[in-house]
């Protein structure tokens, strides 16, 4: 069997969870076995949608000490499935949670491990992953040396498609006992927008931008196309208020989004090697020998304080981002 | 309190990358290496501790003879011994826990601090391999710590924000940019350093989970063009684009 681990957020499948689940399906018709999804919380309601996506096998583990996340009681739930149904491949989306609990998995299973991998392929029966690394600099094809192959697939590379299956519904014991490390607490929640290392469009200020609060101009054109702000280092680290968490980059976030707009930003090896994955790239920059320009698709020679408002303009006459 | 902070060498983050003869590896001509940048912040949390309640902190790498540079700057910047297993330069992120774990496994450390990923390496999965291995608790990508007895609490980033995590110690946390600002080595740190030793062992021979075939740089990116006329003019355009040509919208 291949088991993929899948996140609930309000009743539903987390994207990067539709998106690993899709290419378990893939995986699972090269392989011809049958594909498990696997869902584990104080409550699993909505895990029915997982057949949509061509689960044969919905698997359940329900119960109080499920209700936060908590690493070992998360890892046990895994590693026990994996065992229970005899699984040699496990893939979860690498986000927070799945980059925190499946390499502890795959260590209790004794098993090789590939994260944020790109690409997946069966090859000889076994599993291939292509993985970035150097952040993005080079890729890395990976095989196991381990019956089971456990791999955490980047959010917004694999297409979440739709393709029905049995979705047979099974319950799985919760884990008891004492856990040594729990969540007690969410902080701050997210402003309902999503991450940058999901997002599909992202709009990105540098040094360029000469200000934090110039940052409004931006959100309003990420408002206006459906998309989130990003930023440099020397934006985020110049004082200007904006956190770490908004930074692209080798010591940032690594993005692959559709569309990804550079605004004042050079092109330092740093930054691209956290966006070069991105689709399309749009550079704006004054600098008509910006490296940035190397890179975009399509390049905008200019003052960004006089070309983003007009975007802004352009894409809302044109209906952009109502979707 | 005993503390162990485990540290990678890594290319310097400038590094060009040439894949070497053998198609799976970085070419290591003209790299220069440096410790992995949250590495840095494990290490300096560690010492940090060390000033405010007082603790024993030990700076560990997995890797070859020029690895002990990264020791020896950590022994600049305040740990107070430094062990290097030697390896033959192999192995995943698993077969590194496994070594360390051998190494750790009956030295009673009652904290275990990593970085939350390797530089280049990039698995962000030693850390948690680790505290698995030794049966511990784990927090990652930490951006606040704070040490009680036999417990921590620790605020953890997580997709658009941020949770607070409590557990027992022992245990392993793998730092994040923001935990705390790393200092640089004074004179008197450097000088201090030359007079400690760092502890040479032989890794314990392991199995390692992955193995990396082939190594490949990103294809090219197509040939981009740029847009002409007024900003008004060049933001018609490129909307326009972005919807017919690249169909993003
Ligand atoms: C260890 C290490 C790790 C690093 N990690 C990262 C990382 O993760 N992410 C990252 O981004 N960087 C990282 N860096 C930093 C990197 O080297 C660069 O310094 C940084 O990316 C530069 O940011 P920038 O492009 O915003 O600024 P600059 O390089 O100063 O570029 C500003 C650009 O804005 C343009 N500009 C100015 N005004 C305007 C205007 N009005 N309209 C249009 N264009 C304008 C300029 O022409 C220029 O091209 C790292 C560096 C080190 C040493
Ligand atoms: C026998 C052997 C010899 C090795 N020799 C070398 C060598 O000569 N040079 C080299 O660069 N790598 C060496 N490695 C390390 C190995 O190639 C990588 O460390 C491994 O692939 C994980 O890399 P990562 O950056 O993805 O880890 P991640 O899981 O991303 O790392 C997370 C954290 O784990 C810790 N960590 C990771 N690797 C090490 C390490 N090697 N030592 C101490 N702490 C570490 C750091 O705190 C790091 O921030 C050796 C490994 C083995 C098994």
């Amino acid at each position: 069997m291949i088991l993929v681990f899948c996140e609930l957020k309000d009743g539903q499948i987390r994207k990067p969870s539709a998106e690993a689940l899709s290419e378990g399906r893939r995986l699972a018709d090269a392989a011809g076995k049958p594909l498990g999804a696997l869902f584990a919380g104080a409550s699993c309601a909505g895990s029915a949608e997982a057949a949509k996506y061509g689960a044969d096998v919905i698997l359940t583990a329900e119960g109080p000490t499920l209700a936060s996340y908590s690493s070992d009681a998360f890892a046990t739930v895994i590693a026990d499935a994996v065992k229970a149904k005899g699984a040699t491949v496990l893939l979860a989306a690498a986000t927070a949670v799945g980059k925190d609990m499946a390499p502890r998995a795959a260590a209790r299973l004794g098993a090789g491990y590939a994260s944020d991998v790109t690409g997946l392929s069966i090859v000889d029966g076994k599993l291939q992953a292509i993985r970035p690394v150097y952040a993005g600099k080079a890729f890395a094809t990976t095989t196991f040396a381990s019956a089971v192959q456990v791999a955490t697939t980047r959010p917004n590379v694999f297409p979440a498609a739709e393709k029905p299956g049995a979705g047979v519904a099974e319950t799985l014991a919760a884990p008891v006992g004492d856990f040594k490390s729990v969540v007690k607490e969410i902080l701050a929640k997210a402003s309902g927008k999503v991450d940058l290392s999901e997002a599909n469009v992202i709009v990105s200020g540098g040094r360029g931008m000469k200000d934090g609060t110039n940052f409004k101009i931006l959100e309003a054109l990420a408002d206006a196309i459906g998309g989130v702000v990003g930023a440099s280092r020397a934006a985020v680290d110049a004082g200007w208020g904006l956190p770490h968490s908004m930074q692209v980059g080798q010591t940032g976030k690594v993005v692959s989004p559709t569309l990804y707009i550079a605004c004042g930003i050079s092109g330092a090896i740093q930054h691209i090697a956290g966006m070069s994955g991105s689709k399309f790239i749009v550079a704006i920059n004054k600098d008509s020998e910006a490296p940035i320009f190397k890179l975009a698709n399509y390049g905008i020679v200019g003052d960004l304080f006089e070309v983003v408002p007009e975007l802004t303009k352009a894409a809302k006459a044109m209906g952009i981002g109502k979707n | 309190m005993k503390i162990l902070v485990a540290l990678k060498q890594v290319p310097d983050t400038e590094t060009k990358i040439k894949v070497a003869a053998d198609g799976r590896s970085l070419d290591p001509a003209d790299v220069k290496w440096i410790t992995s940048p949250y590495d840095e912040y494990a290490l300096e949390e560690a010492i940090r501790t060390k000033e405010s309640k007082g603790a024993e902190v030990v700076a560990l790498s997995v890797g070859g003879d020029s690895t002990k540079d990264v020791l020896k700057n950590a022994l600049a910047l305040g740990a107070d011994s430094a062990v290097l297993l030697r390896g033959d330069g192999q192995g995943d992120a698993f077969a590194v826990a496994q070594i360390i774990a051998g190494y750790a496994k009956d030295k009673a450390f009652d904290l275990i601090l990593c970085g939350n990923k390797g530089l280049g390496g990039d698995n962000a999965a030693m850390g948690p391999m680790l505290a698995e291995l030794l049966g511990i608790g784990q927090a990652n990508v930490i951006v606040m710590l704070e040490l009680s007895e036999g417990s921590f609490k620790a605020e953890r980033e997580t997709e658009g924000g941020s949770e607070i995590v409590e557990g027992a110690l022992p245990a392993v946390i793998t730092a994040q940019k923001g935990l705390n600002e790393p200092r640089y080595a004074s004179l008197k740190g450097i000088m201090a350093a030359k007079k400690k030793t760092i502890e040479e062992l032989d890794a314990v021979p392991v199995t390692t989970g992955t193995q990396i075939i082939a190594l490949s740089l990103p294809p090219e990116r197509p040939a981009g063009r740029k847009l002409e006329g007024d900003a008004a003019a060049q933001a018609q355009a490129l909307i326009q684009a972005l919807k017919d040509e690249a169909k993003v919208f």
